[in-house]
């Protein structure tokens, strides 16, 4: 492997994203922008109940008006696969997808997809879907996690048993499955403690707030070739899932993904790529279905909504001895919530000899949840930093100097039952001890208003998995770059500079390209902050493919054997072919000028599958200060610390820090999904469904670290996710240091900082 | 659902109110479109027939007269207003209300007028009128009246124009001396949000400035209209201008005020709020009556 540890001249400098200019002039083409010749709009029918069943559902009407081209419900799709299959960082199991994608006897959640139709305009559309008759017996929805979990709940699933490593139940419930982690004897890790805290926590359930809506188009040619455009993380991920559905063979479906307005893990799975290519192909025309924002709040995938209870026990001496924790995702109306990866990162941090964790997958009657950034680690973090910062107040400790003296470190067992490999939990720790933000005074105010500084340590994995780009070596001398990773955060740009760096060219030489399920290499998602690392790795292997072949066209020019040849990539002289017999250089450039005579085309492919990763800690600092007459909480200064392992463009990483912490910041504060005691989500919009705009989040300092994955070429350990994971619980534990009432729910909004406080 | 409306822009009122009146129910005025348009799109109201109002110059024009107070037509953008040096000297209140709908881009299109034709209970723009004592002009069929702000709304969405009337103007009386004015809303977040409570307070003082001799009080989604809040303002006349007879006012105005508890706010946050509010209203009007400059 061709390593440059040191000298690069691409990696860590700060061009301009290969992507940008098309999106700053509003040329760029998104999911919504796709337009074919002859297309119709497809618009879908959905629940306007949270659980009922289904008695019938008669389209008749609605066939019959003009200008309807065709209705597709359940009955056009095939039986399903009961099989599950990781997405991204998600996983479906598509017979449940086939019921999420058209109600099959049960509707499940208010906005639960029913049917579709397709139409010449779409008004048509939307007056066809008053047309379809469907008629329902309501049932009691479950809303609440827990009380889902009661043994007298309604089920949503009358055949679902829990699963657990005991095995299958015998009674039905919603609790799709639990697992326990332990480790050492928590009931003793508790005797030895001086202090005990316990809290039960709730977060709401969140949207990723993506700008773009789900828009998918599909056409059927004539040879029965199906092509797909739509906006996903994932172009492989949506062609097995539509090949699932359909019954259809891979070979014969395209997934040609689009520019995406925003993702973050909320486009793994398809929502309207199936009722697209069932409509389009009763209609035999192209068919777009774009989701309005209220259908996107309704039916695609958020993040779970918990009830959580974390109780822990320390010495006297700051030293952890147990915890115990007890993690209930909701799942929405499908099992499959990401119970486990909070599960993973509660506490990560942290040496805690003895613990027992509980979690619990539970359905209930809401969208069937999706990924979002850093899955599940978000909710269990504000829960477990929470304790661990009142275990450190109680102990008289500063709750940065708590945290190090029981930090994690590498080969410390887990309670996971892992252990941490090249971690780097206390060079963050320290980094937050030592930043200038974490020791600037804060005039903590006696008035109406009151300030309080908090912290948050962060975790999340990261991923690795399978990746392709392919270089072509062109006759000038540049190359164009192809890769089958959706750039969802200018991976072109990230990649192509890996790329560039190994073969030595200036990125200018580079190219780069998103493909398609038709022309590049088998790519997972674009999420689990693999892209950088594991495509990086196959642009690294490719250029070197890249090289090798170039000093055998070389030797042909040359006439000597290809080991005679030497090919610098470092220093003024990279980009230089020389060859010992007869002392000449060659340029990159001379050497494909003469590709065509030397044997023709010449490509470097790399495809992998990285199969270890590096997981990455973080931290944060916020300075809060709240109105404890309304209860609102300003952020004053914010701080995001991130091992990053190599930032291969800075100023992405830095973007990325930021992003996540202000979609942190929006869970911690202002968002979160409301419903009525029937069901009905009551905030589908972007006024009740309250993001941060821009006067609510301040400028956010960041501090890269630098602690490489040795497993990358470059060092690489991923960015994207940690940064949303501590941002609600450094705000929560700035509130309690602010008015001195910890909290113990997600978001926390003004009426609840004054309930908490029992001014209302 | 219907996407599809006749556009009509005429240039005299009188031309606007025949369109009106020959559209019947399906033909709506459009000033900026930011609550019409949203609301067509989403069902919530029905019109086939769109008579945009923005090109009859009365409705556009502002002038300030100092013998006679402000004239505000209906159309005039609320960046307009915010920024207009005369609204911005004598009439804080609405600067504090036109300057806080929507954000800057909103502000561009919206209007006062539309703010107040909407009649939202939650409108920003209402209660500030209301506590300087605005007047709406209306024109219509039968020619044309004035009505107090304060008895516009009559509903949540509903006014008492009649089919074929319009709004043509707000007038604005001469501020008094010694007066002040000011409008405070609670948002959870800082921009593009709505009202959970809002307060506008208008005060005059005597001449030592230590004694309230006029006072007037409105609240916005509190109540099915916006509400003047008479009990708390009417007790304050008389009064020493200070955070006690706020504070007093306040709890008056919570006993006026009517709130529903919703996703925007609980009913005990909002009761809660109005207290708040009131209060901060009546100490920026104070200052303001003082002759400090504060921004909203
Ligand atoms: C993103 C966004 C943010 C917003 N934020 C706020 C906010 O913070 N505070 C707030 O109060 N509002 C807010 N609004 C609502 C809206 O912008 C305001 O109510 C605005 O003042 C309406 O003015 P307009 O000119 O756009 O009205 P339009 O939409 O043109 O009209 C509103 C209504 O009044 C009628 N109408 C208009 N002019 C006349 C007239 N001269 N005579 C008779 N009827 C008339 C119309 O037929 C319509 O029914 C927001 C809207 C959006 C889209």
């Amino acid at each position: 492997m061709i390593t440059k540890t040191a000298e690069h001249t691409v990696i860590g400098t700060r061009p301009p994203r290969a992507d940008a200019f098309e999106k700053v002039v509003g040329k760029a083409v998104f999911g919504p922008d796709v337009n074919l010749p002859r297309m119709a709009y497809g618009r879908i029918l959905r629940s306007p109940h949270a659980h009922a069943r289904i008695v019938r559902i008669d389209p008749t009407r609605a066939e019959a008006l003009d200008g309807v081209y065709a209705v597709a419900t359940a009955a056009d799709l095939p039986e399903a696969a009961d099989r599950t299959e990781r997405v991204g960082e998600g996983n479906v199991n598509y017979k449940y997808m086939r019921d999420n994608t058209f109600a099959g006897d049960k509707v499940l959640y208010h906005g639960h997809p029913i049917a579709a139709v397709a139409a010449r305009t779409l008004q048509i559309a939307e007056q066809a879907l008053e047309l379809i008759d469907v008629e329902y017996e309501l049932l009691d929805p479950v809303l609440d996690v827990r009380q889902a979990m009661a043994a007298d709940a309604p089920l949503l699933h009358e055949g679902m048993h829990t699963r657990s490593l005991a095995g299958t139940a015998d009674t039905p419930s919603n609790v799709a499955s639990q697992f326990q982690f332990l480790q050492g004897d928590p009931e003793q890790g508790f005797a030895q403690a001086d202090v005990v805290v316990e809290r039960a926590f709730e977060t709401a359930m969140v949207h990723q707030g993506y700008i773009e809506p789900h828009a998918a188009t599909a056409a059927w040619d004539a040879d029965g070739t199906l092509t797909v455009y739509t906006t996903t993380q994932g172009a492989f991920d949506i062609r097995s899932q539509v090949h699932e559905l359909l019954g259809y063979p891979l070979s014969k479906i395209i997934v040609v993904p689009t520019e995406v307005g925003g993702a973050f893990g909320g486009k793994n799975v398809g929502y309207v790529e199936v009722p697209a290519a069932v409509l389009a192909r009763k209609s035999g025309r192209p068919v777009r279905v774009v989701m309005t924002r209220e259908e996107v709040f309704l039916a695609s995938g958020p993040s779970s909504g918990t009830w959580m209870r974390v109780k822990m026990g320390a010495t006297r001496e700051g030293r952890i001895t147990a915890a115990e924790v007890e993690l209930c995702y909701e799942a929405g109306a499908y099992p499959g919530s990401p119970v486990g990866a909070g599960a993973n990162c509660i506490l990560a941090g942290y040496d805690i000899p003895n613990a027992r964790l509980d979690g619990y997958d539970v359905v209930v009657n809401k969208p069937r949840v999706g990924a979002y950034r850093a899955p599940g680690a978000t909710q269990s973090t504000f829960a477990g930093e929470a304790v661990i910062d009142e275990l450190a107040e109680k102990l008289g400790l500063d709750p940065v100097e708590f945290r190090l003296r029981n930090i994690a470190t590498n080969g410390m067992p887990r309670l996971n039952g892992g252990f941490h490999e090249h971690i780097a939990a206390r060079e963050v720790m320290e980094a937050v001890r030592d930043h200038p933000h974490y020791n600037a005074p804060l005039e903590r105010g006696t008035g109406i208003l009151r300030r309080g500084r908090g912290v948050g340590l962060a975790y999340w994995g990261n991923w690795g998995a399978r990746s392709s780009v392919t270089l072509e070596v062109n006759a000038d001398g540049t190359v164009s770059m192809l890769m089958g990773s959706v750039d969802i955060t200018g991976t072109r740009t990230s990649i192509a500079m890996q790329a560039a760096e190994t073969l030595g060219l200036s990125l200018a030489h580079i190219n780069p390209a998103m493909g398609n399920t038709q022309t590049s290499g088998y790519s997972d998602a674009s999420g689990g902050s693999r892209t950088t690392m594991a495509t990086g790795v196959a642009a690294v292997k490719a250029a070197e493919e890249v090289i090798a072949k170039m000093h055998e066209r070389a030797a042909a020019i040359w006439v000597c054997e290809p080991e005679q040849v030497a090919y610098t990539n470092i220093g003024p002289d990279a980009g230089t072919f020389t060859c010992s017999r007869n002392d000449e250089t060659m340029t990159f450039a001379e050497v494909a000028a003469k590709l065509g005579g030397t044997g023709g085309a010449l490509r470097g492919q790399g495809d992998v599958n990285v199969r270890r990763w590096g997981g990455a800690f973080g931290a944060n600092i916020a300075d809060v200060e709240v109105d404890i007459e309304t209860g609102s909480v300003r952020l004053l200064r914010f701080t995001a610390v991130q091992n990053v392992g190599k930032a291969i463009r800075p100023g992405q990483v830095e973007g990325q820090l930021r992003g996540g912490a202000t979609q942190g910041i929006g869970w911690g504060l202002y968002e979160g999904y409301a419903y009525d005691g029937q069901g009905h989500m009551l905030n589908a919009n972007f006024l009740d469904y309250k993001l941060p705009t821009a006067l609510d989040v301040p400028a956010i300092e960041t501090e890269i670290l630098e602690i490489p994955w040795p497993e990358h070429p470059f060092g690489v350990r991923g960015v994207g996710e940690t940064p949303i994971v501590g941002p609600p619980a450094a705000i929560a534990n700035a509130v309690y240091d602010a008015i001195g009432v910890r909290q113990g729910f997600l978001p926390m909004t003004p009426a609840r900082i004054l309930e908490s406080m029992g001014i209302i | 659902m219907n996407f599809s409306y006749g556009y009509r822009a005429p240039d005299t009122i009188a031309e606007a109110v025949r369109l009106l009146q020959e559209g019947g129910s399906g033909a709506r005025p459009l000033a900026g479109g930011t609550d019409l348009l949203v609301q067509l799109r989403h069902g919530i109201r029905q019109a086939d027939l769109l008579v945009d109002l923005k090109r009859i110059p009365e409705l556009s024009a502002v002038r300030y007269d100092p013998a006679d107070g402000l004239t505000l037509g209906a159309a005039v953008p609320c960046a307009d207003v915010a920024d207009h040096p005369d609204i911005r000297a004598h009439y804080p209140a609405l600067v504090d209300g036109a300057g806080i709908i929507g954000g800057s881009a909103i502000r561009q299109r919206a209007t006062v007028g539309g703010n107040l034709c909407n009649a939202s209970p939650s409108g920003d723009a209402i209660p500030p009128l209301i506590v300087l004592g605005a007047e709406a002009e209306i024109a219509g069929p039968n020619g044309s009246c004035r009505v107090p702000v304060s008895s516009f709304c009559v509903g949540p969405g509903l006014h008492l124009l009649d089919q074929g009337e319009m709004l043509v103007a707000l007038h604005l009386p001469i501020p008094s001396p010694r007066s002040g004015s000011c409008y405070l809303r609670f948002t959870p977040r800082g921009e593009m949000d709505i009202a959970v409570v809002g307060a506008a307070a208008w005060l005059q003082l005597d001449e030592s400035l230590s004694y309230i001799e006029d006072a007037r009080i409105a609240l916005s989604a509190v109540a099915p209209v916006p509400l003047v809040a008479e009990t708390a303002a009417t007790w304050l006349i008389g009064r020493p201008a200070d955070s006690e007879s706020f504070a007093q006012a306040g709890r008056l105005a919570q006993e006026t005020a009517r709130p529903i508890g919703d996703v925007r706010g609980t009913l005990p946050q909002r009761l809660h709020l109005v207290g708040v509010m009131t209060r901060r209203a009546l100490q920026g009007a104070l200052r303001r009556a003082k002759g400090e400059t504060i921004d909203g």
